[in-house]
């Protein structure tokens, strides 16, 4: 099939701009490293959760983990868009899909790997999941679903941005959002109408739900929450992601 | 390989309530540079995207390489290939990289990519540059490795979105040669430019697009001929001189500040030596003398920029 053949060179393309561009890592990594110190060394103790704090902060802050990462990606799919470079693909009659999908692939593999090393670094902070091997599959069940909305949703601001300078602070609010979720505090410690609010958005109920499965502790309404965001995020994003680009183009 | 390689008429484009495009016909023949000459906002790059398949017009047909482009676009794309405005190559990328890219993505056998690539490595002098980031490019080099992706398809009908905007002069003529080298292999070249220069240097055939119409379309030489302004220059050392010469040329136009004749003419040797011969009868003394023959710039003056 010459779309899948496509879309490994374009895959390959992407991989290696990750590659050579070592700043999107560097992101994605920086602030959730520095919050883990604040949180767990600076402020951590202040707080009586009955549980480690490490223990409850690490799947917030995993989550933010794939929200910094992402600014690339916009900026990234926008150059795409306003250089011509779309222009020249689409002369080549590259489908769209290897050029969309190719974008979260990337996307989804290098906040993966962004992840597993803030994993790496909570577990030697004294991180001590106690989650059994089903319960593990549960929680990277909930981190590549949450990974896959976010980076479809991420494209598609990519696409809506008008220029790659406005797209790269158009996935703002993604980074800003996390704080106000249960990631740090749970959110019946916060004040009233703050409180209701990161008590339903979609944040909560994905850092809930891998809390619970982190914990050994997996609670099916929060998971089934945690599952329709992130299934809804995706749909809606891949649709507005689809009509962008054909609008666009 | 004769006949048109490209045809298109009656083609209208409008964005809301602006009309781009205001019913064009264009008619390129095959193996011709043909330049589609205009000031910014014309509608140049709207017709590019039109003929190139990437935009769908509101009304005409286009017909690219013998297939309509609305119903047989893959054919079209096929036998074309499209040098944008901005060079559109991935900086992160390598020029080889870029290449093999395009290579890729046209589903060529990985050895015959290779050769293909290095092949215009060579040509386009980006050797020594292959391995490096495009990032790190000069505007020519960026240029070169852009057509040069392009070519990697072999098109048989390419089209340069002005290939030469915003390079240095001898980047320019190295993209110059370039065009002339692909057409005397027999490809077919439609161009868009803002320098009149360029059109008269390559095109055997020039349209001028203004306001989203064609306004002039001919040869250069033709164009040039379109504007009445060949004439000839007379300066005089007085009043007096210059009362005697308007006399004995019937027909001229006379600038009593300047102590100027303006002579109509085809700026030909024979009618210079019998307007001398005619001074000359009457002793009249001329100070200076110039031929004005219009080139394109005049050209470009009196048919373009009319009222919004």
């Amino acid at each position: 099939m010459n779309s899948f053949a496509d879309s490994t060179t374009m895959l390959r393309r992407n991989f290696r701009h990750s590659v050579r561009n070592p700043v999107a890592i560097i992101n994605a990594l920086l602030l959730p490293l520095f919050l883990i110190f604040l949180m767990v060394y600076v402020l951590g103790d202040g707080f009586d959760l009955g549980v480690s704090y490490i223990d409850y902060a690490t799947p917030g802050l995993i989550i933010m983990t794939i929200c910094y990462g992402v600014s690339a990606t916009t900026v990234a799919v926008n150059t795409d868009m306003t250089t011509g470079f779309i222009n020249r693909l689409r002369v080549m009659d590259v489908s769209r899909a290897a050029v969309l999908n190719s974008h979260v692939i990337v996307t989804t593999l290098r906040s993966l790997l962004a992840i597993a090393v803030i994993i790496g670094i909570a577990l030697l902070m004294g991180f001590a999941p106690a989650a059994s091997f089903p319960e593990w599959l549960g929680a990277i069940g909930v981190i590549v679903l949450a990974v896959v909305a976010i980076s479809w949703l991420t494209v598609a601001f990519g696409l809506a941005a008008k220029t790659p300078e406005s797209a790269g602070i158009i996935a703002a609010p993604l980074m800003l959002l996390p704080f106000l979720s249960s990631a740090f505090v749970p959110a019946e410690k916060m004040g009233p109408g703050v409180s209701q609010f990161a008590e339903y958005q979609p944040f909560s109920s994905i850092i809930e739900a891998l809390r619970g499965f982190l914990a050994g502790t997996p609670s099916t309404g929060a998971a089934v929450a945690a599952v329709a965001w992130c299934v809804g995020i995706t749909l809606v994003s891949y649709v507005w992601a689809r009509a962008t680009f054909s609008k666009r183009v | 390989m004769n006949g048109s390689a490209i045809a298109a008429t009656g083609l209208r484009k409008s964005y809301k309530d602006k009309v781009v495009l205001d019913g064009i016909d264009l008619d390129v023949r095959a193996g011709t540079i043909f330049a589609l000459l205009g000031p910014n906002g014309a509608g140049k790059t709207t017709t590019v995207n039109v003929l190139s398949t990437l935009v769908t017009p509101d009304a005409g047909t286009v017909v690219v390489a013998g297939h309509d482009v609305s119903t047989e676009t893959r054919a079209v794309r096929a036998a074309i290939g499209v040098t944008g405005q901005f060079a559109a190559v991935d900086d992160l990328l390598t020029g080889q990289e870029n290449l093999l890219m395009m290579a890729d993505l046209l589903h060529r056998p990985k050895a015959e990519g290779r050769r293909v690539v290095a092949g215009l490595l060579d040509r386009f002098e980006l050797t020594e540059a292959a391995a490096k980031p495009a990032s790190t490019y000069s505007g020519g080099m960026r240029r070169k490795l852009d057509l040069a992706m392009t070519l990697v398809g072999q098109p048989k009908i390419i089209f340069l979105d002005e290939p030469t905007t915003g390079l240095d002069p001898r980047s320019r003529r190295t993209m110059w040669e370039i065009i002339r080298e692909l057409v005397a292999d027999g490809t077919t070249i439609f161009l868009t430019t803002q320098y009149l220069d360029e059109a008269d240097q390559l095109a055997d055939r020039i349209a001028v697009l203004d306001h989203g119409r064609l306004v002039a379309e001919g040869t250069a030489a033709e164009l040039k001929r379109r504007v009445p302004g060949s004439h000839i220059r007379l300066r005089f050392a007085d009043r007096h001189e210059l009362d005697v010469a308007a006399q004995a040329l019937p027909g001229s136009t006379r600038d009593d500040d300047d102590l100027t004749l303006r002579v109509p003419g085809d700026g030909g040797v024979r009618s210079l030596r019998a307007l001398l011969d005619r001074l000359d009868a009457r002793s009249i003394d001329v100070e200076d003398l110039s031929v004005h023959t219009p080139d394109l710039d005049d050209v470009f003056l009196a048919l373009t920029g009319g009222p919004k």
